[in-house]
């Protein structure tokens, strides 16, 4: 009886043993709570520094010159919707339908090395890519275009797209591409209209991600797109991105400027939150870019 | 030809509507279905029994050039759809397809269409121009000979996904009807269904069968026995027998169909 | 051939069509254009990655040529004179990215351990989010906090706390600046934890139970548990993860030019600025003005470049390898 109730009870190096197991669970929770710290911080200071330097005027108004009070981000706004817009359009259908070419072919040698390209891209460097876009388009064009920030954009588009593509539609039922195939229905119109069409809500999921990825890049648009201070929409003159902009500013040394740049990350932070929460509020919480 | 079950049509005279002759069947290196040679008769039913992984299920996805879709799966021999080999070079699998259509195991309603989609879908999906009102009398044709009209009238709108198994599968029938095919697979269409729903889809199979060529393979032997007019017996890839329904199960001619057939394998 | 012959007398024919010959020319060639296309669109990809390389190669092929291997060894960039050595850079990325791994790693497997043996489900993919949207902030920003927040907070509060206990070491002594190689290390430690974590507690969730229960069964405490059956057998996709964070650290860029001073010289002090190599790329690329000072800064990308990909290449095969035993125990 008394042996069975210590045993119970817990003999003392079990109590060690069992004082050092909660030490450590309590570390990897106190682990958790700083690694989140940061997180409210930024998102805090954010929230303090941003909204207290945003007005309208930053919407509205033109970046404005040294010396002068006030001034926007209008021409930034507008053009890093254009050169990720741009970036989505040249990007989009190329992940798609290499996305689709590698579901489709699963077992070729040739498959294996496009994935395995993919999957190097993405771990390639976002200033490398602006380096290669540089290198192809920049320099042949002769200048800093919106177009050469674009493709830049593209290319580290493109890698994400694909092979979230080829996941979402592996996760068709082959069970669909049959039954369409079965109706008479050819290969290329099975493909689109029954497996893609399916996949379609996970493929979208990937592409915003995606999307919201490569619009908080700075590097790759450094020396392509380059900023101007000025109203641009032309694909072949640089232009203001929020990204590069907030960048000047926030290592300006002018107070102004840097209040400006605190807003610019507020508004650009908001883009990207609200697409990423966006996208996993309406997915269930499910969905995640591949890295 | 006149076999004493002629049935409705006996005024047609019977003709092989579809002729397999020494069809050789491979997965890779694996040869799956061996020098099978039979045919099909016109507005017939017969089943294909058999042990799993006999080469029944590939056998009839030959018989519609469904069986090359898998990678690395070829097939040879001939299959002669009204006396045109459907293998040629230049026949199109596409064509074959919408003249024979399939059924398979699993329902498999398109999830981002509506029931009537999905009845439409071979007629949408094909391109095919018709107007709203062709497109609704196709889908109420389709779904009547598929008995399933009456409980999906009221909402052709709703997700095909919506319905129970028994009703998905006959929806698929119903798809596989509305292009108008003349013979009809069925690859174990009621392994997945309850036996309500079971007995629903083999009404259907007789009802169907004065309009249609169907060929059904099935793993259940009551169902061959209660349905089909013909019965194959295949065994690791080869087509042991064939035959009459009621012969094959009363007095089959070879060993290993006896057997099977009274539960000695299988 | 007419099929029309073939239909039964009471076949209900509503929709007529035209079931001629069948023209394998016409039909196919949808089927084909569709197949060249998306080829083409894979190939793509890899003709990106190969003209990736080949551009950097070719753009930075003065360099090489005039510098040759020296270029790697040398600690002198000295664009006035055109002289021209990456090794102040690539020193730079790899202490500071040292840096970030040896804070990140360790809160990177607590969180991963807390995430999928501590918190019950439903916490743990909230908290999961949680660290997630830690990734999903922009660098840019990440950099400006760091250069008005955290830089000074370090400089004020963590300097002269590490110069007071360790500052016998070469490490941590000299001036307490803002900015320089520790605030670079910190701010690329708080970028990559996400990346690191999240892959670590997959690799942990997907320890198969049975596992688990055996250590327990024999007495072990959860501790013990997690020390001798999750961490074990999650150690491939451990490495894995860490090694998919340095990657991110070697070649962020942004945040880290704003906060390491950029300066081309090594220094033992971890207080004092330094520069990685993306940090120089972004600094200086957009004011290069000679030939050969572009050429330079192109072979640094190039160098980066060769960096991550070998990194990438082994990180994916280890990861790889636990998703391949996670596929083959779900049967596919």
């Amino acid at each position: 009886m008394a042996a069975a109730a210590s045993f119970l009870r817990g003999e003392t190096s079990y109590r060690i043993r069992k004082f050092k197991s909660d030490g450590m669970m309590a570390i990897t929770v106190g682990a958790t709570i700083l690694t989140l710290i940061p997180l409210f911080l930024v998102l805090g200071y954010l929230l303090f520094k941003g909204f207290s330097s945003l007005n309208w005027a930053f919407f509205t108004h033109m970046p404005a010159p040294v010396g002068e009070k006030g001034g926007g981000m209008a021409n930034a706004i507008v053009g890093t919707l254009e050169v990720v817009g741009i970036a989505a359009l040249i990007g989009v259908p190329i992940g798609v339908g290499a996305g689709l070419y590698l579901a489709a072919n699963r077992a070729s040698q040739f498959t294996n090395w496009i994935r395995f390209s993919a999957d190097v891209l993405m771990g390639v460097p976002s200033i490398v890519i602006g380096i290669f876009a540089y290198a192809i388009v920049v320099r042949p064009f002769g200048g800093f275009s919106a177009l050469s920030g674009s493709v830049a954009l593209a290319a580290m588009m493109v890698p994400l797209v694909t092979r979230t593509t080829e996941e979402m539609v592996l996760l068709v039922p082959p069970e669909l591409r049959e039954a369409s195939l079965a109706l008479g229905v050819p290969n290329w119109r099975t493909t689109l209209s029954v497996v893609a069409r399916t996949a379609l809500a996970g493929i979208t999921t990937g592409v915003i991600l995606a999307i919201a990825r490569v619009a908080g890049e700075t590097a790759p648009l450094l020396f392509t797109a380059f900023g101007n201070r000025f109203w641009s929409t032309s694909l072949f003159h640089p232009i203001n991105t929020l990204t590069v902009q907030v960048y000047t500013y926030a290592i300006s040394p002018f107070p102004d400027w840097q209040r400006q740049a605190w807003a610019g990350a507020v508004v650009l932070t908001g883009i990207i939150l609200a697409l990423e929460l966006g996208v996993r509020w309406m997915t269930g919480g499910a969905a995640k870019a591949p890295r | 030809m006149d076999d004493g079950r002629g049935g409705k049509s006996a005024k047609i005279i019977m003709a092989d509507k579809l002729v397999v002759k020494n069809l050789n069947a491979y997965f890779s290196q694996i040869h799956a279905v061996r020098d099978v040679s039979l045919e099909f008769e016109e507005n017939r039913i017969a089943a294909i029994i058999g042990p799993s992984g006999c080469g029944k299920s590939t056998l009839v996805r030959c018989l519609n050039r469904m069986h090359e879709v898998v990678p690395g799966a070829r097939a040879t021999g001939e299959v002669l759809l009204d006396g045109n080999n459907i293998y040629d070079d230049d026949v199109d699998p596409v064509q074959v397809r919408r003249r024979i259509g399939m059924v398979f195991q699993k329902p498999t309603p398109f999830p981002t269409m509506s029931i009537e989609d999905n009845v439409a879908a071979g007629l949408t999906l094909n391109g095919v121009q018709i107007s709203r009102a062709e497109r609704d009398s196709v889908v109420e044709r389709s779904l009547r000979q598929a008995a399933l009209w009456d409980e999906v009238k009221d909402r052709l709108r709703r997700p095909g996904a919506s319905l129970s198994g028994g009703q998905q599968q006959r929806l698929c029938v119903a798809r596989a009807l509305a292009v108008q095919p003349e013979v009809i697979l069925m690859d174990e269409p009621c392994s997945a269904l309850d036996p309500i729903s079971t007995a629903r889809i083999e009404e259907l199979l007789l009802e169907l069968k004065s309009a249609y060529t169907i060929v059904i393979v099935t793993h259940n032997m009551q169902q061959a026995a209660r349905t089909s007019d013909k019965t194959a017996f295949m065994y690791t890839g080869n087509l042991v027998e064939y035959g009459a329904t009621k012969q094959i199960f009363t007095n089959p001619t070879r060993r290993e169909t006896e057997d099977y057939i009274t539960g000695r394998f299988g | 051939m007419s099929e029309l012959d073939s239909s039964v007398a009471e076949r209900v024919t509503v929709v007529r069509r035209e079931r001629a010959k069948p023209h394998v020319g016409v039909r196919l060639i949808g089927d084909r254009i569709f197949n060249v296309t998306t080829f083409s669109l894979a190939l793509s990809i890899l003709l990106l990655l190969a003209g990736l390389a080949i551009a950097l190669i070719y753009d930075s092929f003065p360099a090489i040529r005039q510098f040759g291997l020296h270029f790697l060894v040398s600690t002198d960039w000295d664009p006035v004179n055109e002289q021209y050595g990456a090794l102040p850079f690539i020193y730079g990325t790899f202490v500071s990215s040292f840096i970030a791994l040896i804070v990140a790693v360790p809160l990177s497997l607590g969180v991963a351990l807390c995430l999928s043996e501590m918190a019950p489900d439903w916490l743990g993919h909230r908290l999961g989010f949680l660290v997630d949207l830690l990734a999903a902030i922009p660098s840019v920003v990440y950099g400006l906090w760091a250069v008005f927040v955290m830089g000074p907070w370090l400089r004020d509060h963590v300097e002269p706390l590490l110069a007071k206990w360790f500052g016998f070491l070469p490490f941590f002594q000299g001036p307490k600046v803002a900015v320089g190689m520790l605030s670079a290390g910190m701010i690329l430690a708080i970028m990559i934890i996400p990346y690191i974590s999240s892959v670590c507690t997959d690799v942990f969730r997907v320890v198969p139970q049975s596992q688990r229960e055996a250590a327990l069964a024999l007495g072990a405490t959860k501790w013990e548990m997690v020390k001798t059956a999750v961490i074990p057998y999650g150690m491939t996709g451990v490495i894995g993860a860490i090694i998919v964070g340095l990657g991110r650290a070697l070649g962020e860029t942004i945040a880290v030019a704003m906060v390491i001073g950029n300066s081309a010289e090594i220094s033992a002090s971890l207080f004092k600025p330094a520069a990685t190599l993306a940090s120089v790329i972004a600094n200086e690329f957009a004011e290069a003005t000679s030939d050969m000072y572009v050429a330079a800064l192109i072979e640094l990308g190039l160098v980066l470049l060769i960096m991550c990909v070998a990194l990438n290449v082994v990180a994916r095969a280890l990861v790889l390898g636990v998703q391949q035993r996670r596929y083959r125990e779900m049967g596919r």
